[in-house]
């Protein structure tokens, strides 16, 4: 890409502030955020809430654009880009995976993981389908390709939608509090599958307030107040096969 | 993102709610199928009064007596036994007239006709021989009377259908029979054409025709005749034969011009007008209940539109997040609309062809499913489709993705 920079960084985030006005007054959520992400992390930001957290993950997805500072994401500049832009944006670069699945009802797997691929105009039915059943297949649901959300279980639903971020090759995946909702054998599958996917090369970006889930990134970046308060390396990156390996059989019940 | 995409979406996103679609549809279903059906009666009645008023001729011409001129005290009289129409002005037509082809007296009575054993009440009409051309009425069996017969006052006489149904048992040819009139025997020499009833419900068939001469002398003893009827040249010139017509027995009258004319013309076409437009309000009257059945469909579907949107904020705010534009979002919604609209719209035609079929089969009413009513129909269903539901479309497609990925 042209205007990619020298250091190829996935993002890259300079004093971003992003200023709410709730009647007269102004709610400061992030008051200078800056860091980057380069290809191949597993990053989690944590924090409490209100910590702004969730205003950066907006701002991450291409949802919400910065009051102030920059973020290039891949190296374009989202402030200057127009609504229209930023979906085109989220459509080719982003995966998102959230908290609630959030796939469509009475729609198979399959369709739910095509979806992104319909609002990509270069791309032919068959190629969607293709590419769909390829995702499902990196997520080992590709024996359930017909299956409808309700009948599938919460971990299977997530690995879907999990599928579904994946499907446009996008640079990076978004995950908002992707396990908040999984017990935790089942968080720990996902995590599994997630680090199989960063060994594979994703750039993945998670959003949790839970240590025990950060513990399996590469790096945590904390935030409290609207600014980062820490940012390290994991040195000692927990391995959620072994955690899955290790976890008590009477917790199956 | 291309269109067809589009509608595999809003197709797809329609296959998730079968039963709210279908309920929604009907609607437009109703409404359609209504306005096709209710046009449907309107213009088959209106046509089969056309139909028949013009198969009495459409240029024929009818001079009355006027029953608003008065005679002695003041008293009124039924038109039938004013006698200011004479044979003279039957000839002063016949002579003077430019817009007329064809003119003839017409005197009737009713009786007892006789054959053997059968008897049957019927009227007789005393006409001239042109009589025929002048209604468009033809001679299935035999040959009509001549000037001659009516010069003689020859008892001679052609029959309706019905006549014949009832004075001859069936198989039997009445031609060259005796009938008896009111006990004055008739030689059948024609018998008419079946007409069937009339636009009011008359017996066309039912009929005896004879010479005027004839009836005026032997059965009516009246030496007036009590109507004209006369052919105009076509049916454009029947305003001009009728002003030409009133102006000949003015003359003939001696009607001062201060004076109401005795008589009253009329013609075929201002007969097909009157009920034509009779029937056309009939028509407007039954399409505008059924346009409001089209519209309180269309106000459905804006309304389940914007259930649709409220119920579907998440699936908004997930498609938008995903890469779906406003403009792709407001398409999606807009097209699902129309979807609805059309497809109602469709069925909505079969439904009102098919009940405008059976309202025919087991009601016997006339209907005439015009293609205008089909075409105008489906245009209001997708205009209403579009206009509907483009309003719930722009507030879904102005959602905030990350309100709408929250909305619980």
């Amino acid at each position: 890409m042209n205007n990619s920079n020298n250091n190829n960084k996935i993002l890259e985030i300079k004093e971003l502030k992003r200023e709410f006005r709730m009647g007269t007054e102004i709610v400061r959520a992030l008051k200078g955020v800056s860091f980057d992400v380069s290809p191949g992390e597993f990053v989690t930001i944590m924090g409490s809430s209100g910590s702004g957290k969730t205003t950066l993950l907006n701002v991450l997805g291409c949802l919400d654009k910065p009051s102030d500072g920059t973020y290039l994401l891949d190296g374009v500049n989202i402030g200057q880009l127009s609504r229209d832009e930023l979906a085109r944006l989220r459509n080719r670069k982003i995966g998102f995976v959230f908290q609630a699945y959030n796939l469509l009802a009475r729609t198979s797997a399959l369709e739910n993981v095509e979806l992104p691929l319909f609002y990509n105009s270069a791309l032919t039915a068959s190629d969607r389908r293709e590419r769909a059943i390829k995702a499902l297949e990196a997520v080992k649901l590709a024996e359930r390709l017909d299956h409808m959300p309700n009948q599938l279980s919460g971990g299977q639903q997530q690995r879907v939608a999990i599928a579904r971020a994946l499907v446009n090759e996008p640079v990076m995946i978004l995950a908002d509090e992707a396990t908040g909702n999984l017990d935790t054998r089942t968080s720990y599958e996902i995590m599994a599958l997630l680090q199989e996917l960063n060994q594979n090369g994703k750039t993945i970006v998670f959003v949790t307030h839970e240590p025990d889930i950060a513990a399996f990134s590469s790096r945590t970046v904390m935030l409290r107040d609207g600014r980062v308060i820490k940012d390290s390396k994991n040195e000692n990156i927990k391995s959620a096969r072994q955690a899955l390996a290790d976890l008590p059989v009477t917790d199956d019940y | 993102m291309n269109f067809f995409n589009l509608i595999r979406i809003a197709l797809r996103a329609l296959q998730r709610n079968k039963l709210r679609a279908f309920l929604t549809m009907l609607g437009i279903i109703i409404g359609v199928g209504a306005v096709i059906a209710m046009v449907a009666i309107g213009q088959g009645s209106k046509q089969s009064i056309q139909d028949q008023l013009s198969s009495m001729g459409s240029n024929m011409i009818t001079i009355r007596p006027n029953s608003n001129s008065t005679v002695g005290g003041g008293a009124r009289l039924d038109a039938t036994n004013l006698q200011t129409l004479k044979l003279e002005d039957v000839q002063a037509i016949e002579r003077q007239a430019k817009f007329i082809t064809a003119v003839s007296p017409q005197v009737s009575g009713r009786g007892q006709a006789i054959s053997g054993a059968l008897n049957w009440p019927t009227s007789i009409q005393g006409v001239a021989p042109n009589y025929l051309d002048i209604r468009d009425w033809e001679l299935k069996d035999g040959v009509p009377f001549s000037d001659n017969d009516v010069k003689a006052a020859s008892k001679v006489c052609l029959i309706g259908q019905t006549v014949v149904e009832n004075l001859f048992s069936a198989g039997e040819s009445p031609v060259g029979k005796t009938i008896r009139f009111n006990k004055i025997p008739f030689k059948v020499i024609g018998v008419l054409s079946e007409k069937g009833e009339n636009a009011f419900g008359q017996d066309q068939d039912d009929i005896i025709l004879a010479p005027y001469s004839t009836v005026q002398k032997r059965i009516l003893a009246i030496p007036y005749i009590q109507n004209i009827y006369a052919a105009a040249l076509d049916e454009n010139s029947s305003a001009q034969a009728t002003a030409e017509v009133s102006e000949i027995l003015r003359t003939a009258h001696k009607l001062k011009a201060t004076d109401d004319d005795d008589f009253t013309v009329r013609t075929q076409a201002e007969l097909i007008n009157t009920f034509s437009s009779t029937s056309q309000l009939l028509t407007v009257l039954l399409a505008a209940i059924a346009g409001i059945s089209l519209v309180v469909g269309g106000i459905g579907i804006m309304n389940i539109m914007y259930v649709s949107v409220t119920e579907r904020t998440k699936e908004i705010g997930l498609r938008m997040s995903i890469g779906a534009r406003g403009i792709d979002i407001l398409l999606q919604f807009l097209i699902e609309a129309i979807l609805i609209s059309i497809t109602g719209g469709i069925i909505g035609i079969i439904l009102g062809i098919t009940a405008s079929r059976l309202i025919t089969v087991f009601l016997s009413w006339p209907t005439l499913v015009s293609e205008s009513s089909i075409v105008l129909s489906f245009l209001v269903c997708t205009v209403t489709g579009v206009f509907f539901g483009y309003y719930p479309a722009v507030k879904a497609s102005r959602l905030d993705p990350i309100e709408a990925l929250r909305y619980e």
